[in-house]
């Protein structure tokens, strides 16, 4: 059973797509009246309506915090009563400040690329003259993105294939950490030729990650350790082993007072794409790379079948012949291996050098990313880059407006909290009678009742009976409908509830439409 | 993908391996005893620094220590101790080779014991090394046991009530900070400690009504809430204490404790007393928490029906309890439990409140109380293992080596509590059973 459900695009919403037009062919006018009520429902049920309307909610408790944490806002609420508009205009203003910022820093920097505009017309420019060097400090903002989007793209995709096999693999952090460790080391202490460099660089950054992924997956095969704590404790050592590395001479050279490492050789530096002035750098390409092996990974291959067969049914998986603990080894090493390529990757395109802080929260961004990317790669590579440009605006909002980077981790998780309970985005937004078999066939003759009415009276009490009391006009939807709880595309049998329960949250089923 | 049923699928297979029939690992256990026993011959004995001594201290001026029964300070060869103590533990490896040998299934109190002799043997072997040419305070030593293992106990028992009633709890380090943060943050506002203990469990339930909302309610996977909601937790936190306690630290954020409350004439006892009766109001409340839950669990309705929703809920739902509001209650009393426990992080320990400053416990906690069996006395022990070890790496750290002395570099010491919390859930942990309806949502039909 899972394998189906596994495969992206095998079931879900597609289906009902194509079943626009049903039985006997209805007059033209009423069947595009029927085809809009339709997809009118569609869009109401629909998981694109749900993860839009999960980051709007998302953002409006991000609001609710920026005006808790605002003093002026704070001090006009005192006075409230008294002139309420001042409260209202400080809490817009701090609001769309720090959003506006946001955005300024993550995508477009508009004022900046004005600026420049300005300065160059005056200087007496014009033509491709002024637009290359305004456009280059305009979309410095977008290369950040992808800067940033590079590594949590490759650590969500090593996440990904964990949390399709079935284990929930926390350690993100530690095997950043040992795998920029490795990269590193390799990078500013061994002398090679200059691509046999940086490949062996990335290589050992990918085996140290394996290996301390595969700790994990050992502990789990041969104990039965829990690899959510296993994970999280060798996080942990990572960090501390990280800390004593750099009071060693090994890993900080000729200043060992300070707890950095040397820079990153040249001949292992990931190049630079845009030339020195951006740090967008080739392993954006690794990054693309890491989808499509996850895609081929999960999708076409016999060690990827083995992996979702374990996870879907561990018990099943046995006895059709595959070993449950060796997979666990084989899928955390896996997952370790991606993780550590992008702790590598980090440490030789953007970072160049080991800190205490080098792995930052991309372990643990990585995790939000593969849950909210479905754990698909195009999933992935779309949350990854919203990821990145959320971090990134929100670094330019804490400099610019004070409003500390915390406030889009908040965001990012809201997000992943409402798009995996999919009910309760639409409880909020008031739809909660779409999901009902009955309620949905009296929106429906409602919406009916006040578009009919314009319409042809003479048609209209048939077009009314005709969706409403009969499933079958309108199938897919009203199947989906059957099962209230549970997303429709995922809408298995009731008695399957934790099955239901998992796909709601890290399933792709959601996001199929994406995936394919 | 459905990673939830293969999950508890996994670990329940782990437990339904009662057959009488030797396992293939039998030989793991002895084994690591016996590897770990050279190494401490080896390292700590044989290799030690040659005509070094070790100092316990123990008893103290002014304590109830008629005739001194109680030395004030115990003096030992340092090699000697050692090799005496690593003979010791290999002894109770041999035992353990000789009982697994013998019978397939050996009697768990005999099993138990020869490892109680062997970690204890091992323990202070390595304690007779570490501060080789230094003293150690004993007391001291279990005082810091004992209040660093409160906020694990108080964590692990949160654990221990949602996962009885079936909802999987990894929240708990979201729990504990929302605790550190209500206590610092209501306790300075209203500039009392008191009221901050009483903030703490308070706004510990906003953690765990979004844990059952979505994992009871919405029925999303369980360990993904948790690790999310832990997320959320941080980023919360740290969005108040970057933005309104840095504005007015002293308004929002002010460091307070609550009162030590020393127990007269008990709290005199030489070493134990200052260890038990010499603690704050958490403590006590801690001893109180575990024995009631002991209890409830084991001995009342409100105990069997909690564990019938963990481990069976339709069989439970037949016969009319509710199941979803069990545990939708479960989960809150577990949350508020955690907030205490966070509150000793904060005004348990007299700091303000600091970014992420759970700092893992909450998962420590939980591998507590995976160890501790899911009873709220082995959760208790289990805390208490790792606080030692929390506090033995604190006191290594804070007495300074002396001339010739041996030096474990700090790092490897703040590992310390993480390594032996990896050890024990790969060691030990093994077969416990899990309730067997964990991380599975119920819906009625």
């Amino acid at each position: 059973m899972s394998t189906a459900v596994a495969d992206p695009g095998s079931t879900g919403s597609a289906p009902g797509v194509g079943s626009g037009s049903t039985g006997t062919p209805p007059p033209p006018e009423e069947q595009a009246e029927a085809r809009f009520a339709q997809m009118l429902q569609k869009i109401a049920r629909g998981d694109l309506l749900v993860v839009v309307m999960s980051f709007v909610f998302a953002f409006l408790v991000g609001s609710v915090l920026i005006i808790i944490a605002d003093e002026e806002v704070r001090e006009t609420l005192g006075y409230f009563f008294d002139r309420p508009s001042d409260a209202l205009t400080a809490i817009w203003q701090s609001v769309t400040q720090a959003y506006g910022a946001m955005f300024r820093g993550a995508v477009f920097d508009g004022p900046g690329f004005s600026r420049i505009v300005e300065d160059l017309r005056a200087a007496g420019g014009s033509g491709t003259y002024v637009l290359f060097p305004a456009l280059a400090t305009g979309l410095r903002p977008l290369t950040e993105t992808l800067t940033v989007a590079t590594p949590l793209i490759i650590a969500a995709a090593g996440m990904a294939v964990s949390f399709r096999a079935g284990l929930f693999n926390i350690g993100g952090t530690g095997q950043l950490i040992v795998g920029a460790m490795a990269a590193g080391y390799i990078g500013f202490t061994w002398d090679l030729p200059i691509v046999v460099h940086l490949l062996i660089a990335l290589l050992g950054g990918l085996l140290a990650g394996a290996v301390w992924g595969g700790i994990a997956g050992f502990l789990k095969a041969r104990f039965g350790a829990n690899e959510v704590i296993s994970t999280i404790m060798l996080n942990w050592i990572a960090t501390y082993l990280l800390f004593f590395a750099l009071k060693t001479a090994a890993f900080t050279g000729a200043n060992q007072s300070q707890p950095t490492s040397p820079s990153v050789s040249d001949s292992a530096i990931l190049p630079s794409l845009l030339g020195s002035g951006f740090r967008l750098h080739a392993g954006l390409f690794l990054a693309a790379g890491a989808a499509v092996v996850l895609w081929w990974l999960m999708s076409r291959s016999t060690l990827g079948f083995q992996f979702r067969a374990v996870g879907s049914n561990s018990r099943a998986a046995q006895v059709a012949g595959i070993s449950p603990s060796r997979t666990a080894f084989l899928v955390m090493a896996v997952a370790g291996a991606l993780v550590g390529l992008a702790g590598a990757v980090h440490v030789l395109g953007t970072e160049k050098r080991l800190t205490e802080g080098v792995a930052g929260s991309i372990g643990f961004d990585a995790i939000t990313v593969a849950l909210l990317g479905r754990s698909g790669p195009v999933g992935i590579v779309l949350a990854g880059l919203l990821f990145a440009a959320l971090s990134t605006g929100g670094r330019f909002m804490e400099t610019n407006q004070g409003v500390p980077l915390d406030l889009v981790q908040v965001i990012q998780v809201l997000v992943v909290l409402f798009i995996a309970a999919p009910p309760l985005v639409r409880t909020l937004i008031g739809l909660r009678r779409v999901d009902h078999p009955g309620a949905g066939a009296r929106v429906l003759r409602a919406q009916r009742a006040t578009s009919g009415a314009t319409q042809s009276s003479s048609a209209g009490t048939q077009t009314e009976a005709d969706p409403a009391t009969d499933p079958s006009a309108i199938p897919s939807a009203e199947v989906a409908a059957q099962d209230p709880g549970a997303p429709p595309p995922a809408a298995g049998s009731p008695s399957g509830a934790a099955t239901d329960a998992a796909t709601d949250a890290d399933d792709p089923t959601d996001a199929k439409g994406d995936e394919r | 993908m459905t990673t939830a049923s293969a999950v508890v699928a996994d670990d329940s297979e782990i437990q339904k391996k009662v057959a009488d029939v030797r396992p293939d690992s039998w030989w793991h256990l002895p084994a690591t005893t016996t590897v770990l026993g050279a190494v401490a011959l080896v390292l700590f004995g044989l290799r030690g620094i040659p005509g070094a001594e070790s100092s316990f201290a123990l008893a103290r001026d002014g304590d109830l220590n008629p005739l001194g029964i109680v030395p004030e300070q115990i003096t030992v060869p340092s090699i000697g101790t050692a090799i005496a103590l690593a003979v010791i533990a290999l002894v109770a490896s041999a035992g353990l080779w000789v009982l697994h040998a013998r019978v397939a299934r050996p009697r768990p109190a005999a099993r138990i014991s020869l490892i109680a002799v062997f970690a204890a043997a091992w323990i202070l072997a390595f304690m007779t090394w570490v501060i080789s040419e230094r003293a150690l305070d004993v007391a001291t030593l279990l005082q810091g046991t004992l209040a660093l293992a409160v906020p694990l106990a108080f964590g692990a028992l949160s654990g221990v009530l949602s996962e009885r009633s079936g909802v999987i709890n990894i929240a708990i380090e979201g729990q504990l900070l929302f605790g550190a943060f209500g206590a610092a943050l209501v306790g300075s506002l209203a500039g009392s400690a008191w009221v901050g203990l009483l903030a703490a469990p308070v706004m510990a339930l906003v953690m765990g009504a979004l844990l059952a909302l979505f994992a009871v309610g919405y029925r999303v996977q369980q360990i993904i809430v948790g690790v999310v909601l832990n997320v959320l937790a941080i980023g919360i936190t740290s969005f108040f204490f970057g933005t309104v306690m840095r504005q007015n630290p002293g308004m929002f954020n002010s460091p307070m404790r609550l009162p030590t409350l020393r127990i007269p004439v008990l709290a005199d006892i030489p070493v134990i007393g200052r260890v038990l009766f010499e603690q704050n109001v958490l403590v006590y409340l801690m001893w109180i928490i575990v024995a009631v839950l002991t209890v409830a669990l084991f001995r009342t309705r409100w105990g069997l029906r909690v564990r019938a929703v963990g481990e069976h809920p339709r069989a439970a739902d037949t016969v009319g309890i509710a199941v979803n509001r069990t545990r939708w209650i479960n989960v809150l009393l577990g949350s508020a439990v955690a907030g205490l426990g966070g509150a000793t992080l904060t005004i348990g320990t007299g700091v303000a409140f600091g970014e992420e400053m759970s700092a893992g416990k909450g998962y420590i906690a939980l591998a507590a109380m995976i160890l501790g069996r899911y009873h709220p006395i082995g959760a208790l022990l289990a805390a208490l293992t790792f606080a030692f070890a929390d506090s033995l790496q604190l006191r290594l750290g804070t007495t300074s080596a002396a001339e010739g002395g041996v030096a474990i570099p700090g790092d490897f010491l703040l590992m310390l509590p993480y390594v032996v919390a990896l050890f024990a859930v790969a060691g030990v942990v093994g077969r416990v059973r899990v309730p067997a309806a964990n991380g599975t949502p119920y819906v009625k039909q």
